[in-house]
């Protein structure tokens, strides 16, 4: 049999598709690494934990250590959008979930060295702080408000509830970037210069946001006339 | 003509570098107002004076805590010095290369004896020991420190106040060159440099009171508040001021820099108080550095640090939440 044109084309057409398609290396590398690069702030924690390298104050360590990585990686999230417009990298959308658990990762972290190592479940303590210092109000109120996005956000929940209510819902991790900011800024001392930095950064992903829907809601009006 | 082939007056390479200008300025300002201290050994042998020098002749004294010392290492790395930055660890690293000689200490106000005393004359009529101290921070964490010094009353005696002396005002250095906190950044490090404290004179007088220069029978680290600092045991660390260059007599209760930071937050008075909580944390208890564990819970926080006996009867009378 002689080989006809049209398989050979065929033969070539599929040894030149990719080994992996979009979709395969966002799933079996670019989230794998990004997963372990994620982790790598823990590792360290933990490395240092264990070699007794936490200084002179390790619980304080561990509290203003897990509370960075915690504003760092909301950041991170919610800085998946802008980035995704403006660069046309749609694929990015799927990293979005797991960067967003990883910021509730170190929240949990964070609100565990203070339940525990700080306040040792001293109750009565824990519950003058939450009520009487603002800055610890606004800190528990925006880990708690972490919780039902966590909870919702496996793709049955987004099916269970509607893409629209479920991201009417996920909306609340604005009021929690900006609930962790203010965290911050209350308990410094005298040297504002780091929670400004975070907040500017919020600031700008956040105008972003509301640059794109006004622009958005311009356009909707054009069509419509 | 002969002015036309002449070199330009001052070749660049006569320039004095300008931190070589600053130094030799520093040292000029301080030899002339040491005068005759230029004689004293101490202004050329600045070496002589390290962190970490063992200190000869220190006697042991009765003030003493029993509670396990808190480590070298801590006490030495973990630091609020703003001067040199707001990180507890950015002092250890940035104080190293601060110059404690030539050092002088001005004293000047309502006080018969006022003048500008090289810091080793200032300290030499002193019988030097070692008192065992709580320092507990306004942030809840507290250490236990074997300080060596003198106590501040031999000094205020000596130096004699006249009665309007009410209050003494201490004056931190202030050099930018030296110190890096205090250069502006773009939010600055919220303090208005150079850092201010004060007693009222009874405060000053009591026994507790005391002007260090050692730690762990050695020489002052930098970062600690070489080359002189005050311990004030009863009160929030940072009224224990640090790398003294001016000591002030007054009448009216002075300015102080934490107070001006945050007058709702830091008082005059800062006395350590379980009862009056700082405006955004617990002041009720505290993390003692250096616990065994992190699983150690925290300690409660004693009135007046643990020296109401010798204390309390300053304040009788007086609302200390008012006064806090």
């Amino acid at each position: 049999m002689s080989a006809d044109p049209q398989t050979l084309a065929a033969a070539q057409g599929q040894q030149s598709t990719p080994f992996l398609t979009q979709a395969q290396w966002i799933r079996w590398v670019t989230k794998p690494i990004i997963f372990v690069a994620s982790l790598v702030p823990f590792a360290l924690l933990v490395w240092d934990g264990v070699a007794n390298n936490l200084g002179a104050n390790p619980v304080e360590t561990i509290r203003l250590y897990t509370g960075d990585w915690t504003l760092r990686f909301l950041l991170i999230t919610l800085a998946v959008t802008p980035l995704r417009r403006i660069t046309g990298w749609n694929a990015m959308l799927r990293l979005r979930r797991m960067l967003g658990l990883f910021a509730f990762f170190y929240a949990c972290l964070h609100f565990v060295s203070y339940i525990w190592l700080d306040q040792f479940f001293a109750l009565d303590a824990i519950i003058e702080d939450v009520l009487d210092r603002p800055y610890i109000t606004v800190g528990v109120a925006s880990f708690l408000l972490l919780i039902p996005l966590a909870v919702t956000s496996t793709n049955g929940m987004v099916r269970r509830l509607g893409a629209k209510r479920w991201q009417r819902l996920h909306r609340l991790v604005y009021v929690i970037g900006i609930g962790g900011v203010i965290h911050f800024l209350w308990l410094v001392k005298s040297d504002i210069s780091q929670p400004v930095i975070y907040g500017a950064v919020l600031a700008l992903l956040l105008g972003y946001r509301v640059i794109w829907a006004l622009r958005g809601s311009a356009r909707g009006k054009a069509a419509r006339r | 003509m002969l002015l036309i082939k002449q070199a330009p007056d001052i070749k660049s390479s006569e320039i004095t570098d300008k931190k070589l200008f600053s130094e030799r300025r520093r040292f000029l300002r301080t030899a002339a107002a040491t005068g005759a201290g230029l004689a004293s050994s101490a202004l050329w042998l600045p070496a002589s004076v390290q962190a970490g020098e063992k200190l000869s002749g220190v006697r042991k004294s009765t003030y003493k805590i029993d509670d396990k010392l808190t480590s070298y290492d801590y006490i030495t790395s973990y630091n609020n010095f703003y001067e040199f930055g707001t990180d507890k660890s950015s002092p250890a690293k940035f104080a190293k290369k601060m110059k404690t000689r030539p050092w002088t200490v001005v004293v000047e106000g309502e006080v018969n004896k006022p003048g500008t005393y090289d810091i080793d004359d200032f300290i030499k009529p002193h019988a030097l020991e070692e008192r065992i101290y709580r320092l507990r921070c306004v942030e809840a964490w507290s250490m236990i420190v074997p300080w060596v010094g003198f106590p501040l009353a031999d000094v205020i005696k000596r130096l004699e106040p006249n009665s309007r002396a009410k209050y003494v005002q201490f004056v931190t250095l202030y050099d930018p060159e030296q110190m890096p906190g205090q250069k502006r950044g773009l939010f600055g490090g919220g303090l208005d440099w150079p850092y201010r404290e004060g007693l009222r004179i009874d405060e000053a007088m009591n026994p507790l009171t005391l002007f260090v220069v050692g730690l762990y029978g050695e020489v002052l680290p930098n970062q600690n508040g070489a080359p002189l600092r005050l311990v004030v045991p009863w009160k929030y660390g940072f009224k224990s001021i640090k790398s003294i260059v001016k000591m002030r007599f007054v009448e009216k209760q002075p300015a102080t820099t934490w107070n001006m930071a945050g007058s709702s937050e830091y008082g005059f008075y800062s006395n350590v108080n379980p009862n009056v909580d700082h405006p955004r944390w617990s002041q009720k208890s505290e993390r003692r550095i250096g616990e065994d564990s992190w699983f150690t819970p925290k300690r409660k926080t004693l009135m007046f640090n643990g020296y109401a006996d010798q204390v309390a009867h300053l304040y009788t009378g007086m609302d200390l939440k008012k006064h806090f």
